[in-house]
């Protein structure tokens, strides 16, 4: 696990020149399409820091995230396009409602292990997404719901891609350092424990259920906090952003990132929203492309591209030094 | 301190333990020998509330703790270790020893993420705390490893200085020799000894005789789901139905 590398002051260290690399990319790039492309790399990263905090920390999966990221697009959408509410209360709404919906939920699902537990979250996600379609006097139903007015503040409207960049990744880094405070805490520590071994756990007074539940509760406000962001920036939502498909596609971000590593996800979602813009031929086949990057990742490079490609590098290093490969004799 | 009334357990069919009694006196070392499927790790399953019995209760300092789940039997200062040591691999040495802190610190998931200041003060006293029982267990100098590196003694001590870091007043050994050369079952003699004389009760599951008959005060016998004999190590080793039960009635 890469929680622990090094100590607090290098973590710190390491967040401020992430933070200062991401707020200084606009002025390479001074707007354009780029930067709409980039701001969805912010929400995607928060979504995928948000998974890996349950599988990569605590090792509980789900295949049901993108219904908190709906959740809380569609709550913030619904509150402030239908009721007019103002859209910083609306966010603050839909992360608090999600987290409550979060954690009854999670109670008793996590009591589920393995298969069993992804098929329960893929459930609550085909329940949610369904749930969008069906309710179509509140949602819109598949048509979408649209009028959902920016966010704001003192003045400023966030209603360019520019503005929306430095909003949606001021919460990204909220949302990483966050997760790195808590990975390296107590809390962090018992919830690896249980990765490893929860019956260990238990024996030493850690309370498993009620710390799987709070975790999938934190990732669930993460991922609702994205879904506003979403609805604030983009300003239409509809089901189809928020199904079966998206649950995957944070999954392999995750996975390619590296299981564990909060930076790693951030690689992911950079990875997996960037290349389909370059790749528009394979739009319709991106659950294809997921699948055998899935397979491809789990089989050579199950550490994710965070420690697998240093250790390709290393090996890599270590045959030119050696010259080039002899030929094996049988 | 720990008194088991007639505890029966059913597997199916197989009745696993029936109607076994007898007491742990505090202070002292308890052995519980006997030939295997006797029902030693079932009953330590039942204790430690991994197993509800099927009948029977199980009283801690005279209270009935029957059916209590593990980690409320941890704040009531029972822990255990297991047969096949259940370490956390993943994290190192030292961190595996803080995890055993969990219950002696309090920052709940919102100041753990906010990182606030007496969170702070409380992991340097956790990781501190965590030095001095790997100091205890004798293996400080591995505190980086990763658990998973660990040769399998040295997984064994760790398990117990983990084990011994949530400061119980009993804790029960499940097979704490099995796997260990000579050298290191005599060093883990002395460690137990040493949490004995720390005034904890102690109570063992073991197969290695010399270790059972050198360090318990009482041992208790299991043979087929049933007490078979109990008293001091002399007692046991002149018990005819003892002798019987390990070489068998031919």
């Amino acid at each position: 696990m890469k929680f622990l590398e090094g100590s607090m002051k290098q973590e710190l260290m390491k967040i401020f020149v992430f933070a200062v690399a991401v707020f200084t990319v606009p002025v390479f790039f001074k707007g354009g399409y780029i930067m709409n492309v980039l701001v969805f790399v912010g929400i995607y990263t928060i979504l995928a820091v948000a998974l890996n905090l349950l599988l990569g920390l605590a090792g509980q999966i789900s295949l049901g995230q993108a219904a908190f990221f709906g959740l809380g697009a569609y709550i913030s959408g619904v509150l402030t396009a239908t009721h007019a509410a103002n859209p910083w209360l609306a966010m603050v709404i839909a992360v608090i409602a999600v987290g409550i919906i979060a954690f009854v939920i999670g109670f008793p699902i996590l009591k589920l292990k393995g298969h069993y537990l992804a098929m329960a979250t893929l459930g609550m996600g085909i329940i949610v997404y369904i749930i969008f379609n069906e309710t179509i006097d509140i949602t819109g139903g598949p048509s979408g719901l649209p009028g959902i007015p920016n966010l704001s503040i003192c003045g400023i409207i966030f209603n360019s891609d520019m503005k929306n960049y430095y909003l949606v990744w001021s919460f990204a880094i909220v949302t990483i350092l966050l997760s790195i405070n808590l990975s390296a805490s107590r809390i962090g520590r018992a919830l690896r424990a249980i990765h490893d071994s929860e019956v260990a756990a238990r024996i030493l007074g850690v309370n498993v259920r009620l710390l799987k539940a709070q975790i999938f509760t934190i990732s669930g406000i993460f991922s609702a906090l994205a879904g506003s962001l979403y609805a604030h920036t983009v300003q239409f939502i509809s089901p189809a952003s928020f199904g079966f498909n998206v649950s995957i596609e944070l999954l392999t971000m995750v996975i390619i990132g590296g299981l564990g590593s909060i930076y790693g996800s951030f690689l992911g979602a950079a990875i997996l929203t960037l290349l389909p813009e370059l790749f528009r031929t394979f739009q319709d086949y991106d659950i294809v492309v997921y699948g055998i990057v899935l397979i491809v990742m789990t089989m050579f490079m199950p550490g994710g591209l965070v420690r697998g490609i240093p250790l390709l590098a290393r090996s890599l290093l270590a045959k030119v030094k050696s010259g080039p490969p002899t030929e094996r004799r049988v | 301190m720990l008194k088991i009334e007639s505890i029966t357990k059913i597997f199916g069919g197989l009745k696993a333990l029936q109607g076994v009694s007898f007491s742990i006196a505090a202070g002292e070392i308890t052995g519980i020998i006997g030939p295997n499927g006797a029902g030693k790790t079932t009953l330590f399953n039942i204790v430690t509330g991994i197993y509800d019995p099927t009948s029977g209760k199980v009283y801690y300092g005279g209270k009935d703790i029957t059916g209590f789940a593990p980690e409320k039997l941890a704040r009531l200062g029972m822990v255990r270790t297991f047969q096949g040591i259940e370490l956390f691999g993943q994290m190192t040495v030292l961190e595996n020893v803080m995890v055993g802190l969990h219950t002696k610190s309090q920052s709940g998931i919102i100041v753990s993420a906010l990182k606030l200041p007496g969170h702070l003060r409380e992991e340097r006293h956790i990781r501190e705390r965590a030095i001095s029982w790997l100091e205890f267990a004798g293996i400080a100098e591995l505190a980086h490893m990763k658990a998973a590196n660990l040769p399998f003694g040295k997984g064994r001590l760790l398990e117990i200085a983990r084990a011994m870091a949530i400061e119980p007043q009993i804790i029960l050994l499940d097979e704490p020799a099995a796997g260990l050369n000579s050298r290191e079952t005599s060093d883990l003699a002395m460690l137990i000894k040493r949490i004995k004389d720390s005034g904890i009760t102690v109570a063992l599951v073991e197969h290695d005789m010399e270790l059972v008959m050198g360090i318990c005060s009482h041992i208790v016998v299991l043979n087929l789901g049933h007490k078979l004999a109990e008293g001091t190590p002399r007692q046991i080793q002149e018990d005819e139905k003892v002798i019987m039960a390990y070489l068998g009635e031919g």
